[in-house]
């Protein structure tokens, strides 16, 4: 097997990878390959027609194709190497990486790696479902497959468990192809979903979401027949005596993403338990040296165009790595207070300046989310509103920090 | 037209499959007859994967006898049929005095049942075995291992198949006649006839040896629920960890490593009706939550990616409901028939066994030619995963489709799922081609790879959208196309 020298070998083709490869590019980094393992670019945008991507990054809305075609179309125009219909099936912390391919296993020695995998739905088993295993129960992005790539019609009466926006979406594809949504179900007493997937995918459609509610026995031996739904109380357990019985073919499961990191275990990437992904500094950079991630795969995001700025950010430290070979140490951590549910990065350096992602825990209402460091206040910044379901980011000047103490973000 | 056969085996589970491929080890045109549209579909598949060692079962019962013998003889069995098989031992871990009384209990009876090297093992030892394992002290069963279950049934109708037997899915016995000396078996869709027949029904035992003219049996279905946990609990646990027997004999919840890495904790035990209810429910998983962390120490939520449940149909003494041994008869009531009745556990390392006594009897009534072209070996697909980098290189070489990662979890690829598609027994669910090549099982449950797999069950076998079943009859996957 010949090995094959890049300066950077970016892992999946979809929002995240697409926009660091075209950044790594027009700033001059050319020894750079994609590595896809479908046999088009594009990830999970492909088979996301509806519209509302493109808004932040490129001022209008667009379908999830067109957004990735755009992207697509700069790699082509700058000829950017894209292996395709490949999939990456180890890496090391030495940075190789092995595909396999119809042509072969291929082996790469970078100087640096970008992870950009996205992320994978959580399913049934993980959360422990009760019932039978009857056809007809389906993750939201798996039906999702199903109606725009393979237009296969996966069922004809209803029911949906989470709020997520998968589920809300699938929600109206679904009625706008025929089937009758009976209802959407979310264990939590608020939306795990944007509001603006409430108003368009749901109330436009008078598909009712009961919060506070979840399934609690799946029924039907060959395809499914029903399922049996409860309130449940403060602490997410169900109330006896609250069960409904719904008749239903179909269950669609929108309970959560997970970012898809069984790859940067192999390379030793060290994860937070929090957010699932990689714990990364301000430059994207893991704990592994030369590997960088950004994305779903860091942590999942609510609209694709933060991937995309992520993404980009991404490749403007790849570059300064590439043609330096180190980049500044990131001893500075950063914690949060239980109302947080995390920072991305975790960690930095005080002499950049940076950008924090992060997320609440629980919907707040006229709060503000205070940074601090060695005592002192850094920043306030006030929301009318912030939910679980909208991505949060502030930026922090390097005039701002200290060299060294650790960061504290707190919401009150 | 009606079909017939020297020999109608109804049930394609492990030990119908087994005793088809004895059968075919004689010169005799074999059916074997099963509702389901896969061998391996209720208890077969539903059960821990473990090869027994035979210490709990009373001395010079059938059980005992035929656990001891399948156990001893499963390397050979495994190698010729390339059934992934490790043998890891067992530990029956104890806690107190009762348990260390059950342990010297159970030890006694497996002395005399000729099961080998049985020990007891203090913690020290027992942490060396397996330092994962909960107890204070533990009897060590080194000849138990670990198999897997649905390829061990595949293996055995395969080369049952290769050796001439036919195959019968979706066909459920509807009822049983005797005419001029012939078995007329009607099922849901034709007829066969048979010289003579083999009731391997597992859960409907007691219902066909009814239909057979043999009353009298009594059946009662214990469901055990699990939890499957993921290739990452798998790293710790080396072998089979179970609880010491309580007073009534039986294993309560334990952990057992799995050939592929995961890790199966259950199951509990629950008296059950309808034989073929397989939910899990809120009950059973807080049981199992409880109970195999004490046999596991590293069972924890993060690791669940699947839930199942299975039945035992135990063959009991109606009035005493005391648990009775494996029945293997050929009774003057129903003359050329073999009825084999309440075969549970141990009855995935006692099915060969069982099978050859199933061929004595027929033996006792009639000469058997041996089939001079009997060929007992028999092939699985090979795995990409494991094979090492030069291989994989090869393999692509040869056919590019093992260059197709289509399940990321298992790593398993379009050739394996293609070869699985087009298995000799014509089966084509989706689970069918999960048993035979482990796409779907891995942590993302088929999220990637299911769109792909029923896609290539439609290429491969020319299916329309509404004809791919997922497992069972009536399984279908999809309601038709969005449009055209």
């Amino acid at each position: 097997m010949a090995m094959i020298k890049k300066d950077v070998v970016i892992i999946g083709g979809g929002p995240a990878g697409l926009s660091a490869a075209v950044e790594l590019k027009k700033q001059g980094i050319n020894d750079i390959v994609i590595v896809e393992r479908e046999k088009q670019l594009g990830g999970i945008l492909r088979q996301c027609i509806h519209d509302g991507f493109g808004l932040t990054r490129f001022k209008q809305t667009l379908s999830g194709p067109e957004y990735s075609q755009r992207f697509i179309d700069q790699v082509e125009e700058l000829k950017i190497e894209c292996i395709t219909d490949t999939t990456v099936i180890d890496i090391t912390s030495e940075k190789k990486v092995i595909a396999a391919s119809k042509n072969g296993l291929l082996e790469y020695q970078a100087k640096a790696i970008v992870l950009t995998m996205g992320c994978r739905e959580r399913t049934r088993g993980a959360i422990s479902i009760p019932g039978t295993r009857p056809a007809g129960v389906y993750t939201a992005g798996v039906a999702q497959a199903y109606i725009n790539l393979y237009n296969t019609m996966v069922g004809k009466e209803v029911v949906i468990l989470g709020s997520g926006d998968i589920g809300m979406i699938m929600a109206r594809r679904m009625t706008l192809e025929g089937a009758k949504v009976k209802a959407v179900f979310e264990i939590l007493p608020y939306p795990s979903g944007l509001p603006r997937n409430i108003e368009q995918c749901l109330n436009d459609y008078d598909i009712p979401l009961y919060l506070s509610h979840t399934v609690t026995n799946i029924k039907g031996r060959s395809r499914l027949e029903g399922v049996t739904v409860s309130e449940v109380d403060a602490q997410l357990r169900p109330i006896s005596g609250t069960e409904k019985e719904y008749a239903c073919d179909t269950l669609i499961l929108s309970v959560g993403l997970i970012p898809e990191n069984e790859l940067s275990l192999a390379c030793d990437v060290e994860l937070d338990q929090r957010t699932k992904g990689a714990i990364v500094d301000e430059n994207y950079q893991t704990t592994t040296d030369g590997v960088f991630a950004a994305g779903n795969v860091l942590h999942v995001h609510d609209l694709v165009d933060f991937v995309s700025l992520e993404a980009e950010a991404l490749a403007r430290s790849v570059i300064s790595y590439i043609k330096t070979g180190k980049l500044d140490k990131c001893d500075i951590a950063i914690t949060t207070d239980a109302n947080i549910s995390h920072t991305i990065p975790q960690k930095i350096s005080g002499f950049k300046d940076c950008k924090l992602s992060l997320r609440v825990r629980k919907p707040m209402k006229n709060c503000e989310i205070n940074i601090m460091q060695n005592g002192k206040m850094l920043k306030q910044v006030k929301f009318k509103k912030a939910i679980p379901a909208e991505m949060i980011q502030i930026k922090l000047d390097k005039a701002e920090l200290q060299a060294v103490g650790e960061l504290k973000v707190v919401v009150r | 037209m009606n079909k017939l056969y020297d020999v109608i085996i109804i049930g394609a589970g492990v030990v119908g499959s087994a005793v088809a491929r004895e059968f075919a080890r004689f010169s005799l045109k074999i059916g074997v007859v099963e509702k389901e549209l896969d061998v391996c579909c209720e208890t077969s598949a539903r059960n821990t994967g473990v090869l027994h060692a035979g210490f709990t079962y009373k001395t010079g019962s059938l059980k005992a006898q035929c656990a001891v013998e399948g156990n001893a003889e499963f390397d050979k069995v495994a190698e010729e049929l390339d059934v992934p098989f490790k043998r890891t031992g067992k530990v029956v871990v104890g806690f107190n005095e009762n348990d260390r009384q059950s342990l010297l209990k159970y030890k006694a009876v497996g002395d005399a049942n000729g099961v080998p090297g049985l020990a007891i093992i203090d913690k020290q030892t027992l942490e060396n075995l397996d330092s994962s394992a909960g107890g204070e002290f533990a009897m060590h069963a080194p000849s138990s291992g670990i198999l897997n279950p649905f390829i061990y049934n595949i293996a055995l109708a395969e080369n049952a198949k290769q050796n001439g037997v036919d195959f019968y899915f979706n066909n459920e016995i509807m009822s049983i006649q005797r005419k001029n000396g012939f078995y007329e078996l009607t099922t849901n869709r034709t007829v066969y006839q048979a010289r003579w027949v083999v009731n391997c029904a597992g859960l409907n035992s007691a219902k066909i040896s009814s239909m057979l003219g043999i009353d009298g049996y009594t059946l009662a279905g214990f469901k055990g629920e699990y939890f499957v946990l993921d290739k990452k609990a798998g790293r710790y646990l080396t072998m089979p960890v179970y609880p010491a027997p309580g007073p009534t004999g039986g294993f309560a919840t334990h952990a057992t490593p799995t050939v592929d890495g995961n890790v199966l904790v259950g199951p509990n035990s629950e008296l059950v009706e309808d034989f073929e209810d397989y939910g899990v429910t809120p009950a059973g998983m807080e049981e199992l939550m409880t109970e195999g962390v004490k046999m596991f120490k590293h069972m924890k939520r993060e690791y669940f990616i699947r839930n199942f449940a299975g039945t035992r149909p135990k063959l009991i003494n109606k009035e005493t409901r005391q648990v009775l041994d494996f029945v293997v008869e050929a009774r003057a009531e129903a003359p050329n028939s073999i009825n084999l009745v309440g075969i549970e556990s141990p009855g995935l390392t006692c099915a060969l066994p069982l099978a050859r006594r199933a061929v004595a009897l027929m033996r006792e009534k009639e000469e058997l030619i041996a089939n001079a072209n009997f060929n007992p070996r028999r092939k699985s697909i090979l795995c990409f995963a494991e094979q090492s980098r030069e291989v994989q290189k090869e393999l692509i070489a040869k056919d590019p489709n093992y260059g197709e990662i289509i399940c990321r979890c298992e790593n398993v690829t379009k050739a394996e799922i293609v070869a699985a598609i087009h298995n000799c027994l014509g089966v084509e669910t989706v689970l069918g081609i999960k048993n035979r090549t482990r796409a779907t099982m891995g942590r993302c449950q088929g999220g990637y790879c299911e769109t792909r797999i029923a896609e290539i069950i439609q290429e491969e076998l020319q299916k329309k959208t509404t004809e791919v079943m997922y497992a069972r009859r009536g399984s279908a996957m999809f309601t038709g196309k969005v449009r055209g």
